[in-house]
């Protein structure tokens, strides 16, 4: 009988997706979307004088907005965080409470900086102006529509959990989606310092 | 509402007008795709293709399919490169020498070059290690069996949309790196670079998936006991390609993707005005090309060390010497990129670093072919196909190194730069290393996933061929790259070249005497499988004898679950040691094996993202539109109603499948 039982949990791990196997091929995910971003933040450092004689960035950022961005940003990873526990206390409705909190908070950081996006080009700084330019937009909008892919994941996690509550398949979900929001945060602050700090200066 | 087929310069049906090769070529390419249909419906295969191919998530049928799809490419990649030969030959004069006009040749030789290495050899790749990794490592399947047939199809979607470039609109002419600014819009306004773009973001993509499936499948699922220094070298350098791809396919994405910003969105990154700098590209698109090289020839260097020893009747020599080298290499082969451009003036500094980090990858490379010289060395030496390859192989292989040292001395490098030499030596070590190891691991493994081998005779025949035929194909190569000869030419003037054009067009012709073989050997292995209506019998476990790995334990072809029961492993070569110990292997009382369950997601992610491919390339922005929507609500909808719960494989039909086996090794009195 043990011998059996022995079997089953082993083949459980071969073939269910044994949810760390999961955690963890995310985990490798991640690790390869980090060289992604490593990639374009060189990109933006070769390129970042490359103004073309055209507006430099500075003539353009608006610290005290983008930190406000930042504010909902960071303040949305710790909602998660807060999502976290209370999936491991069990707790549906906090679980899905909080992450309606960090939903919001997401969406209002893709709102600004789509606003951004608009006053930048209506104000006559497109990515077409210049390299410096193309690759300002190149790497914020990148993070920008990883964020939205976040949100477009949380959104069917309501769904998810609606449906089946905390199982273990949802448990998964969350866990993923969660390394996903902190890893965009954690690459955000190298975009506005990278971006934003340095390029007020 | 046509996007760019209503625009004339984008000449989306021209080539089909006025080129009558393509013309016929696609012609013949529809008559043989419609006669395969009508052959499927004719004998009511559909329902059979669909339950056990394209919806499969088993790793060993992705794996199969994987192998065909890069052994069709390698046809139409040889077809490229036959013509190019047999071009040159003849193309001494004016522009209007050969039978193909530049236009033409240009976009032969890009096709060539792409197709052979993202669509011929990366599938051959991944096929062979969907086949065998799980199998060496004592596992039930992939990590992820989902994402293993969605990589498939997406892969598939690529080579697909490449070769669609072939009758509508045109290929890029800009080579296989695609250097800006001829790759901008001002030099290539019309389709071909877009086709180029997108099917290689497409196979990045699936490259990607695959890569992240394998790294966490070897760290994940190895059977109890295989610590990482018991892993067979196979899994080990497929574990370190692997994570080299996770390093450099997310470059290679973004030159892409900035290129398609600068086509598409008005964008400066390598546009010559603007504070663009194409060489900022070469950067990019090497740092990614050289790891690339190194994706390819580590597996290469697996699969000769697993054959080696087969071959030889002796463990392999250095195992540990051999895992350290193959980390070294990982590691060098980041430092080395910059030797494709020593002529871009990085100065002395730069060039000289290159220059040694080049010369020092020698060394672990060096080590590795030693250790199976020594692995051979006293050994009891059998000259069958497989062996015959990585003989030919680590011969030929030795060889180009030598060159490729030779092109790492900068001041040199400045004569042979863009030469017919560079042509000659990466072949040298792409078709005497990759492709010949690879045919190596393609004719050692056929018989555990068919259960019978490839004709022998026929097998000498095509590595004679080949062997033969690359040596009179490109040695001609090296000498014109010291007269002169630069790559890429579509005429020349000078007459004493003709005769060396002469030669390698011949020696292609071999190469084609070869791979005629090839494929005859798998007609047989077709009219096989047709007499046994698509059913191969089980057959014997260990056909080479003296086999080593745990993948030679089990029936041939493998039961769906592998392992009816998962092996405890206590040493390296652990099939080695079954057999020396006489572990005996398990007759009855399995349990019943839990199994994923089908899915057609992958199918249609992979349908709808060659039509979001297609698409894009023709600026048809509703259909971008829906079909973009339409792989992320497959996806989304698959996270709803796909089957995640799998299904089991009842003990009464693992009892069975394996009683089926025991009766074939009772029979032949084991
Ligand atoms: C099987 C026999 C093969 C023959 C006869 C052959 C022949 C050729 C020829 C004639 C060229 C053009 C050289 C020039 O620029 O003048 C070429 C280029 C190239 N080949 Fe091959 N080839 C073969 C196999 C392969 C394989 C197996 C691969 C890779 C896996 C490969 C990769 C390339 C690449 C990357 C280029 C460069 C294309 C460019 O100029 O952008 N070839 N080959
Ligand atoms: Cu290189």
């Amino acid at each position: 009988m043990t011998v059996t039982a022995v079997e089953t949990t082993h083949v459980a791990q071969h073939h269910c997706g044994d949810a760390s196997i999961k955690i963890f091929g995310f985990w490798i995910y991640i690790l390869q979307d980090l060289f992604l971003f490593a990639t374009l933040f060189a990109n933006f450092a070769v390129f970042s004088s490359a103004y073309d004689g055209g507006s430099v960035g500075k003539d353009f950022i608006n610290l005290p907005f983008v930190i406000f961005e930042t504010f909902f940003l960071l303040v949305s990873s710790i909602s998660y965080g807060f999502s976290i526990v209370k999936m491991y206390s069990n707790n549906l409705k906090a679980t899905r409470f909080w992450l309606q909190i960090t939903f919001v908070l997401g969406a209002i950081f893709v709102g600004m900086e789509l606003y951004e996006f608009m006053h930048l080009i209506h104000e006559g700084a497109t990515p077409s102006v210049s390299a410096y330019w193309s690759a300002f937009f190149v790497l914020v909008a990148t993070h920008g529509i990883h964020v939205t892919g976040g949100l477009i994941w949380m959104a069917c996690m309501f769904v998810h959990l609606s449906c089946h509550g905390l199982n273990a398949d949802n448990r998964v979900r969350l866990i993923c989606l969660s390394l996903f929001w902190h890893f965009l945060d954690i690459v955000w602050i190298g975009v506005f310092t990278v971006v934003y700090l340095l390029g007020a200066l | 509402m046509f996007g760019r087929f209503t625009d004339p310069t984008a000449e989306a049906f021209s080539a089909l007008q006025h080129e009558p090769i393509v013309l016929y070529t696609v012609l013949t390419v529809v008559a043989l795709g419609v006669l395969l249909l009508a052959v499927i419906t004719f004998f009511g295969w559909w329902g059979s293709l669909w339950r056990n191919w394209i919806t499969t998530v088993d790793h060993k049928r992705i794996g199969i399919m994987y192998v065909v799809l890069a052994l069709v490419m390698l046809v139409r990649g040889f077809a490229d490169a036959l013509m190019m030969r047999v071009h040159q030959a003849m193309a001494l004069g004016s522009e209007s020498a050969g039978y193909l006009p530049p236009d033409h040749y240009d976009q032969i030789f890009t096709a060539h070059g792409v197709i052979m290495i993202f669509f011929m050899a990366t599938p051959l790749l991944f096929g062979l290690f969907n086949y065998i990794l799980p199998l060496q490592i004592g596992a039930r399947d992939v990590a992820f069996p989902f994402l293993n047939n969605l990589g498939f199809w997406i892969t598939f979607a690529g080579a697909l949309l490449i070769n669609i470039s072939l009758g509508i609109g045109n290929f890029g002419r800009v080579g296989w790196l695609a250097y800006p600014p001829l790759s901008e819009l001002s030099g290539s306004p019309d389709t071909g670079v877009d086709y180029y773009l997108w099917s290689l973001q497409l196979s990045g993509v699936a490259t990607t998936i695959s890569a992240v499936n394998f790294v966490a499948t070897i760290i994940k699922m190895r059977a109890p006991g295989m610590a990482m220094m018991k892993l067979p070298v196979f899994c080990w350098t497929a574990l370190v390609a692997n994570v080299l791809i996770l390093m450099i396919y997310p470059v290679l994405t973004i030159a892409l993707a900035l290129l398609i910003g600068d086509r598409y969105l008005g964008m400066h990154f390598f546009t010559n005005d603007g504070g663009g700098n194409p060489m900022v590209w070469i950067n990019y698109v090497w740092i990614f090309g050289h790891p690339e090289v190194y994706v390819l020839i580590l597996p290469a260097f697996g699969i000769l060390s697993e054959v080696v020893p087969t071959f030889s009747s002796k463990r392999l020599f250095g195992y540990t010497s051999m895992i350290w080298a193959i980390l070294v290499i990982l590691i060098l082969s980041f430092l080395v990129w910059a030797h494709h451009f020593f002529t871009m003036g990085g100065g002395v500094a730069v060039n000289t670093f290159f220059s040694i980090a080049t010369m020092i990858i020698a060394v672990p490379t060096g080590v590795k072919i030693f250790n199976w010289l020594f692995t051979m060395y006293k050994g009891r030496i059998r000259l069958e196909p497989p062996m015959l390859w990585c003989m030919g192989m680590i011969f030929t292989f030795v060889g180009g190194g030598l060159t490729g040292v030779m092109l790492s001395i900068t001041p040199a490098d400045w004569q042979f730069h863009n030469s017919l030499f560079l042509v000659a030596h990466f072949h040298h070590t792409i078709i005497g290393g990759v492709v010949f190891a690879y045919l190596a691991g393609l004719i050692y493994w056929f018989p555990k996933a068919f259960g019978i081998k490839l004709n022998r005779t026929l097998g000498i025949a095509s590595f004679w061929c080949w062997f033969i035929g690359f040596y009179f194909a490109f040695f001609p190569l090296y000498i014109l790259g010291l007269m002169g000869a630069t790559r890429r030419l579509q005429h020349y003037i000078e007459p004493s070249w003709q005769p060396y054009f002469i030669v390698a067009m011949i020696g292609a012709f071999i190469i084609a005497l070869g791979i005629l073989f090839t494929v005859l050997q798998f007609l047989l292995v077709i009219w096989y499988g047709i007499k046994h209506k698509g059913k191969f019998p089980v057959r014997e476990n260990d056909p080479w004898g003296d086999t080593r790995t745990l993948e030679w334990s089990v029936s041939s072809p493998p039961p769906p679950y592998n392992f009816a029961v998962i092996p405890h492993v206590t040493t390296l070569d652990a099939y080695w040691h079954m057999k020396t110990k006489n572990v005996p292997r398990k007759t009855s009382g399995f349990s019943s094996i839990h199994m994923p369950s089908n899915t057609s997601a992958g199918f249609w992610a992979g349908i709808l993202s060659l039509i979001l491919g297609f698409a894009l390339v023709w600026h048809i922005w509703w259909l971008v539109a829906f079909s973009f929507v339409g792989v992320v609500a497959v996806i989304i909808v698959h996270s709803f109603i796909g089957d995640h719960r799998g299904y089991y494989f009842s003990e009464a039909l693992v009892q069975e499948t394996e009683n089926a086996f025991t009766a074939y090794l009772e029979a032949k009195g084991r």
